[in-house]
């Protein structure tokens, strides 16, 4: 692999990326959603590519690959996901975005009976190369503690509820460059994956990320800061919040290791286990509620 | 405008019609096609309208100043849909909105002063600043709660009416929702559920042409959502949503046959959203200007004050009296939201549980 100079992409950019690199190389894949474009049916009028979705990581998708291939939806999860699932039985490789993961309650059998299982029931007679992205959490205001006012429906972190189901692999990338390698990844996996994409990095995180295509390994959590003291674990947009509390450790003599979780299913426990050997402490940061948690399950990995 | 055919401009008494009994000698003598809500409802429904307008045009002064008042999805144009609907139904009816849902708020009766603690985030607020304007509720007025999950309200306003069935009160629940939210599958659900029920609902489809940026046209197989009706053997009807009177009107109808047991109807209003999806979105990227102008030029409040005195209906002294009453309203208002406390860290634990005896918690 060549390696070209890293530019600046934000998140979702990197995401962007990810996908139209896929695009490019495999005819078989589609993305559907609601305004993953914008404007559908209005390129006569002028008026194309309106939205992109949350994160814009759709955006000008459909100016290269047309309207075939990059569907707006309607408003109606439970169907276009399913459509999804028929279309990866069948021959396609989908990219279904549900705008937020707060709606997955609006087509959960999809996810959980359908796409999940199909693989297993049917005694691998099917492939599902299905990718689900959604956004999560908190849109987040300038000041951190203000969570943008959304409400219980439109705030949450969900992961939990889809990491508990077997057959469904589950990711959560924290930087604009491991999103990029973790979509491509998912992109290229046989089986159902959902990419859950922070709605505040997808906003604000900026980060290197290298023209080139690649890959980074699903199932794997990376070190992203070497310690001694203590393990602490992260989560998407709280990986950010565990290196800046390493940060002021460090301050006080106190020698923090970061461990970026990145796949919450199937989770890496061989690299959290080799860190708390090490550090004989784990501090899990979570912004999910605790009841059956992910970070119940690090806990119980770790301890 | 494009593809929706020009129907807003139609009279909406040129439109397809329920059956209705009820006449009123006022709007005979005066000569109208349709017939007209008493004086005091008039008065009532002009209130409504302006005081919707007012909140929706402060709080975007608000959101552009820097107010931190969380995600908001404005109402402005579409205030005729709202007050047109509540100006049927009696105190003791239910509704229930969608994520656009101030204006379903004030047309049913919740205290602008409580909404606007609520979108604060103050614990003065309808819902103790737990909901944000996304669910605001008070369901002693009837308003059983703004909800931003597309669809979700609709199968609540159907639970309604059948609790009211069941236990035999003459209460009925209407359902707000956008054309966008046509498409959820719950929403056909519920109307098939309502229709071999017979349950009293009025299914109001807000069509303003788009969900976000997706337009009708596109996201729907039928030229008009009151089509959709005869699938669930119910009378569907598609109004002028610009004219409150209009709506009034149809709703009338409806909510006479819902309370005389024969099931729902489908009302679908031609509306239009004046600003963005949410706050700070760009309609440029996907709508003309020249649509956008033209829903303008047949603004529901303009109109309804040219109707009602041209007709010698109400005064203009009445209504500037109504107008300077409600920006005073507004801006007590805000004051109040202003000067109210936040919650505290452990508020945030109360209330997740439904208490299992009475009392338990507060
Ligand atoms: C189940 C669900 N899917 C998607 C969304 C995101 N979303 C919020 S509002 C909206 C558009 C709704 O359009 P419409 O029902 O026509 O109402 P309008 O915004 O025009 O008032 C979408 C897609 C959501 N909140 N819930």
């Amino acid at each position: 692999m060549t390696t070209t100079a890293a530019r600046e992409l934000s998140f979702g950019q990197a995401i962007n990326e990810a996908i139209r690199q896929e695009m490019r190389r495999d005819p078989k894949i589609i993305v559907m959603g609601e305004d993953v474009a914008g404007a559908a049916g209005r390129a006569h009028l002028g008026f194309v590519d309106a939205w992109g979705g949350p994160l814009r990581a759709t955006r000008g998708l459909i100016t290269e690959f047309g309207p075939e291939r990059i569907l707006d939806t309607p408003i109606a999860e439970m169907g276009f996901l399913g459509a999804g699932v028929g279309a990866a039985m069948s021959g396609l490789r989908p990219i279904v975005e549900i705008m937020f993961v707060d709606l997955i309650g609006c087509c959960y059998d999809q996810i959980m009976n359908q796409a999940a299982k199909m693989h297993y029931m049917m005694g691998g007679q099917v492939e599902l190369p299905l990718v689900i992205r959604t956004a999560y959490g908190t849109r987040g205001g300038d000041n951190r503690t203000y969570g943008g006012g959304a409400g219980a429906q439109h705030s949450q972190t969900l992961y939990a509820v889809l990491a508990h189901i077997p057959g469904l692999k589950v990711v959560v990338p924290s930087t604009a460059y491991n999103a990029k390698g973790l979509t491509i990844s998912a992109i290229r996996d046989n089986g159902p994956v959902i990419i859950l994409e922070h709605k505040f990095l997808g906003l604000r995180a900026k980060g290197p990320v290298p023209e080139e295509s690649y890959t980074l390994p699903i199932g794997s959590a990376q070190i992203v800061r070497r310690g001694r003291d203590v393990t602490l674990c992260g989560i998407g947009r709280m990986t950010h919040i565990c290196s800046e509390a390493a940060d002021s450790l460090s301050a006080e003599g106190i020698d923090a290791e970061v461990v970026d979780v990145l796949t919450l299913s199937p989770l890496d426990e061989g690299t959290i286990l080799e860190s708390v050997s090490r550090t004989r402490r784990l501090v899990v940061v979570d912004e999910d509620t605790p009841v059956c948690s992910v970070a119940r399950e690090l806990f119980g990995t770790g301890a | 405008m494009l593809s929706r055919g020009g129907c807003s401009q139609e009279k909406a008494g040129k439109l397809q019609r329920l059956t209705h009994t009820s006449s009123n000698s006022a709007s005979r003598a005066a000569g109208l096609a349709q017939n007209l809500p008493s004086r005091e409802k008039l008065l009532w429904m002009y209130e409504r309208l302006t005081l919707i307008r007012e909140f929706e045009e402060r709080l975007k002064w608000l959101v552009e100043t820097g107010v931190p008042v969380g995600a908001v999805h404005y109402y402005t144009g579409q205030e005729a849909c709202a007050v047109g609907v509540c100006a049927a139904l009696e105190p003791g009816d239910w509704i229930a909105s969608t994520h656009r849902g101030h204006g379903h708020c004030i047309a049913k009766g919740v205290e602008v002063h409580r909404m606007m603690a609520e979108l604060y985030g103050k614990t003065t607020g309808s819902n103790r600043a737990k909901g944000g304007s996304m669910h605001i509720t008070d369901v002693r007025v009837g308003m059983l709660g703004v909800n931003p999950i597309v669809g979700m309200g609709v199968t609540h306003a159907v639970g309604a009416a059948l609790s009211a069935k069941v236990r035999k009160t003459s209460q009925v629940a209407a359902a707000f929702f956008g054309e966008g939210g046509a498409s959820i599958g719950a929403v056909h659900e519920a109307m098939n559920l309502a229709a071999i029920w017979k349950l009293p609902v009025l299914f109001v489809c807000e069509n303003n042409g788009y969900a976000q940026a997706t337009p009708v046209e596109y996201a729907v197989s039928v030229r008009r959502i009151a089509d959709r009706a005869a699938a669930y053997s119910m009378p569907g009807v598609t109004v002028d949503g610009q004219d409150a009177i209009a709506v009034w009107e149809a709703s009338a109808a409806a909510v006479e046959r819902a309370r005389r047991g024969q099931g729902p109807s489908l009302i679908e209003c031609m509306t239009y959203r004046y600003y963005g999806h949410h706050q700070g979105d760009d309609t440029g990227r996907y709508r003309p200007r020249e649509e956008e102008q033209s829903a303008r030029d047949r603004d529901c409040i303009r109109r309804f004050r040219e109707q009602t005195l041209d007709q010698h209906l109400l005064t203009a002294t009445e209504l500037d009296a109504i107008e300077a009453a409600n920006r005073k309203k507004i801006d007590e208002a805000v004051a109040f939201a202003e000067s109210s406390p936040l919650p505290q860290p452990a508020d945030l634990f109360t209330h997740v549980y439904v208490p299992a005896r009475d009392g338990e918690q507060k």
